[in-house]
């Protein structure tokens, strides 16, 4: 694949800077790549001092790792954003109807659009939601949408993140190290504002509380604990929105309710933003092992008495063989058609396409339909000939566990590098918030970037970095 | 507050304390081998006595040398009180309770464990101990000049503070215990070598060799040093001034949460004991005894801080 000729560049073009980055090309022209580089440097060890970090599982000596910063911003036009964000609500709609259709009367499968086994013999469906609304018919609260471009106009959703979307707190922190660093630019360039959103979200989390809720509900987070890769982000939002960060070990049922364990007492919960996976939430319904979740919580849950944002069985959702049919569930749902495409996804499920997959794996990228975090993936093109051959085999083994999609020519955005400015694939994550009153999706998100030249792979796990993401004021 | 902060807020500042301690008494500790090595395998015996880590230490090493007792303190980390594992602590519970710190106590806390981290990373060379000693008490007071300048005077702050005067009472007291036979009043030995430099090596541990001297001027005798220790109120690590604390900010509590909690009046009744008192009387007690005694007041009253604030259940 000859990629560094036929990849979109969004700063870039033949002809020069493309609009949204004329401003900025022109500042960085007048830089000194030294002071740049220093400026860098201070960032890493800024996110160093500050604990800005991640922990990656099965890495002794790394407990915790820098996701590395690069200082280029990503930069999107306003009139880019508003179809993004026209996208994205739309979508977001969409999947919270699908949602609580799937949970409750199963209309989508009655008419045979989404077929029945992708519901029934999916991991993340749980039959404890079934004939149950969840406070406000939200299922979720926070998503975040996985989008990549590949041209001027070509923007696709690559996954929904329905369950537990995390990098918020990159995209807060990616702003304010941007702002320290060089607030010149932002002087220069009207740029819209992201720190609103913990204030968001505390706003949208208590607009979803339990109807029977008196008063300003009381909202907490709950994280599996300092050990969990996204402890910082946990204990990030807890702080900006002003509210509690719990462990399960703080919760418990009291008189019909969530409470947790203060200084003086047991306090009660309305609203509990969880990070911590169905499966541990409530060791009586679910796995009985499980030391991060609260005994009962599923009973005070069901009696409508807390909110669990996102709701449990969310997961159906992201489940990337339903991902396929994402057009047909917009379609269904709001009745327009979908203004954000879809990748096209053969469905290694069904003979033909499970054919057409193993006759062109070197040119597909094939996921596993649970996965996430670029585990379990194989690129096509960029794999040895002893990998794909072991890949066919698990594929034919199990081909229900994949789905196959074309190599995208993911854009690019220049990353900072010693010897200048050098083009790195993006894709971006934006984060919406939903609750009873409305979609809230604030004007930025999460650019990941892959920092080794022509690689596909962005996520941090994988040696990734994170970018600003910028969009322009009209 | 979760109680389970309070709980983190505490033993975040237990263990940054502990670190301290445990800086000075190696200070005191190299001193003695530096100037009078004969002297030094029995110092450092008592020393890792004081550290209530005989036990740890003696599976692992035969022989109380320099060596062995400063990297077993400073580095070791399977030793749990070895100042690199008491700042991992210090720092997990920060983590822990991160959002109820000031930006710049975090990043206090954060910048220490990375710089102590680094530095205890290889052997210790005698060349260096002095300067590696100096930083970990410099790191401990970038923390604790962070929480005093930036932190709200509520509840969060005091349960900081009890987390301190808990660990420097159990300290202090530790200190005393393990050599009180050269603080009893015993006339015979007055101005010998020996008591020399035992009291001087008990000053170093709590870094108070100099402020003693300004405080008493030349009363350099036992009694006016265990006075000094236990009930001068000025001193900041005696026992008197510890307790005062301890009082106090259990007082706040009572104040800001309307209830007064039995480890209240347990604290009351230990500053009764140290308050206004003559260092005859605690002699006539038995300084030993009354060291003891001390010590267990500490320890219950640092585990029913835990029951009537709720930190674990």
């Amino acid at each position: 694949m000859n990629d560094e000729n036929t990849h979109f560049d969004e700063m870039i073009s033949a002809t020069g800077a493309r609009p949204p980055y004329v401003d900025y090309d022109e500042w960085f022209a007048s830089q000194d790549n030294n002071r740049l580089a220093k400026k860098a440097a201070e960032a890493s060890a800024f996110f160093r001092r500050t604990g800005i970090t991640f922990n990656v599982y099965g890495q002794s000596d790394a407990e915790e790792r820098l996701i590395p910063f690069d200082l280029v911003p990503r930069i999107v036009s306003s009139g880019e954003w508003s179809r993004l964000s026209r996208g994205i609500e739309q979508r977001v709609r969409a999947i919270n109807a699908f949602l609580h259709d799937i949970y409750n009367r199963q209309e989508i499968l009655k008419a045979g659009i989404v077929p029945i086994d992708l519901i029934a013999k999916n991991a993340a469906f749980l039959p404890q939601m079934m004939d149950f609304n969840p406070p406000g018919g939200v299922y979720t609260h926070i998503v975040g949408t996985d989008i990549v471009r590949t041209g001027e106009d070509d923007f696709y959703v690559l996954e929904d993140n329905a369950r537990t979307p995390s990098g918020v707190s990159y995209m807060l922190e990616n702003r304010e190290t941007m702002l320290q660093m060089f607030p010149e630019l932002f002087s220069k360039i009207k740029v819209k504002p992201v720190s609103d959103y913990p204030k968001s979200l505390r706003r949208s989390l208590e607009a979803s509380a339990p109807a029977s809720c008196e008063g300003r509900p009381r909202v907490a987070v709950l994280t599996p604990g300092i050990h969990n890769s996204a402890y910082f982000e946990h204990s990030f939002l807890a702080d900006q929105m002003g509210v509690e960060l719990v462990e399960g070990h703080d919760l418990r049922v009291v008189d019909g309710h969530i409470a947790m364990r203060t200084t003086r007492g047991y306090k009660q919960i309305d609203v509990i933003y969880r990070r911590v996976d169905d499966d541990f939430l409530d060791p009586m319904t679910f796995n009985p092992n499980s030391m991060l979740g609260v005994p009962g919580i599923m009973d005070v849950y069901r009696a409508g008495n807390i909110t669990i944002a996102n709701a449990p069985g969310t997961g159906v959702a992201d489940d990337k063989a339903i991902y396929s049919y994402m057009p047909d569930i917009v379609e269904f749902y709001t009745g327009e058609r979908a203004i954000l495409k879809n990748v096209e996804t053969h469905r290694c499920s069904e003979s033909d396409a499970l054919k057409y997959v193993l006759d062109n794996l070197a040119d597909l990228v094939v996921k596993e339909v649970h996965g996430s975090g670029g585990y379990g993936m194989l690129v096509g093109p960029a794999a040895s000939k002893k990998e794909l051959a072991a890949f066919a085999a698990k594929l034919k083994s199990n081909p229900s566990n994949y789905i196959a999609q074309p190599t995208l020519s993911l854009s690019t955005v220049p990353i900072f590098t010693k010897k200048g400015l050098a083009p790195r694939h993006v894709d971006l994550r934006p984060f919406a918030l939903v609750s009873p009153s409305g979609v809230n999706i604030t004007p930025g998100g999460l650019t990941r970037v892959a920092l080794k030249a022509g690689s596909l792979v962005v996520n941090s796990s994988q040696g990734g970095g994170t970018k600003d993401t910028w969009i322009l004021e009209d | 507050m979760l109680g389970k902060t309070a709980g983190g807020l505490y033993w975040m500042f237990r263990f940054l304390e502990r670190s301290e301690n445990t800086a000075r008494l190696i200070e005191a500790g190299f001193r003695i081998a530096l100037t009078r090595s004969n002297d030094a395998e029995s110092e450092w015996k008592s020393v890792i006595i004081t550290s209530a880590a005989r036990q740890e230490f003696e599976e692992r090493h035969d022989k109380y040398t320099s060596a062995n007792v400063v990297n077993f303190l400073l580095r070791d980390a399977n030793n749990p009180s070895s100042v690199l594992s008491v700042t991992k602590s210090a720092r997990d519970n920060a983590r822990l309770v991160r959002t109820a710190l000031t930006t710049e106590v975090w990043a206090a806390i954060n910048e220490t464990w990375m710089v102590l981290t680094d530095v205890l990373k290889r052997p210790i060379p005698e060349t260096e101990l002095p300067a590696v000693l100096a930083t970990i008490r410099q790191q401990s007071a970038l923390v604790r000049g962070a929480l005093v300048g930036t932190m709200l005077r509520n509840d969060i702050f005091d349960f900081c503070r009890l987390g301190t005067f808990i660990e420097r009472i159990d300290s202090t007291a530790r200190i005393i215990d393990v050599k009180y036979y050269a603080l009893l009043p015993s006339p015979s030995f007055v101005g010998s070598r020996m008591d020399n430099v035992q009291w001087e090596t008990i000053l170093r541990s709590v870094s108070a060799h100099r402020s003693f001297r300004w405080a008493v001027e030349d009363d350099f005798t036992a009694p006016a040093i265990a006075d000094f220790l236990i009930l001068d109120g000025r001193m900041p690590r005696s026992l008197s001034h510890c307790a005062r604390q301890l009082v106090e900010n259990l007082d706040h509590l009572a104040k800001d949460y309307g209830e007064v909690k039995p480890s209240h009046e347990m604290a009351r009744k230990m500053h009764a004991r140290l308050k206004d008192r003559d260092i005859g009387s605690i002699f006539d007690e038995g300084l030993h005894e009354f060291v003891g005694s001390i010590l267990d007041d500490t320890a219950a009253i640092g585990m029913q801080i835990e029951i009537d604030y709720r930190f674990n259940n």
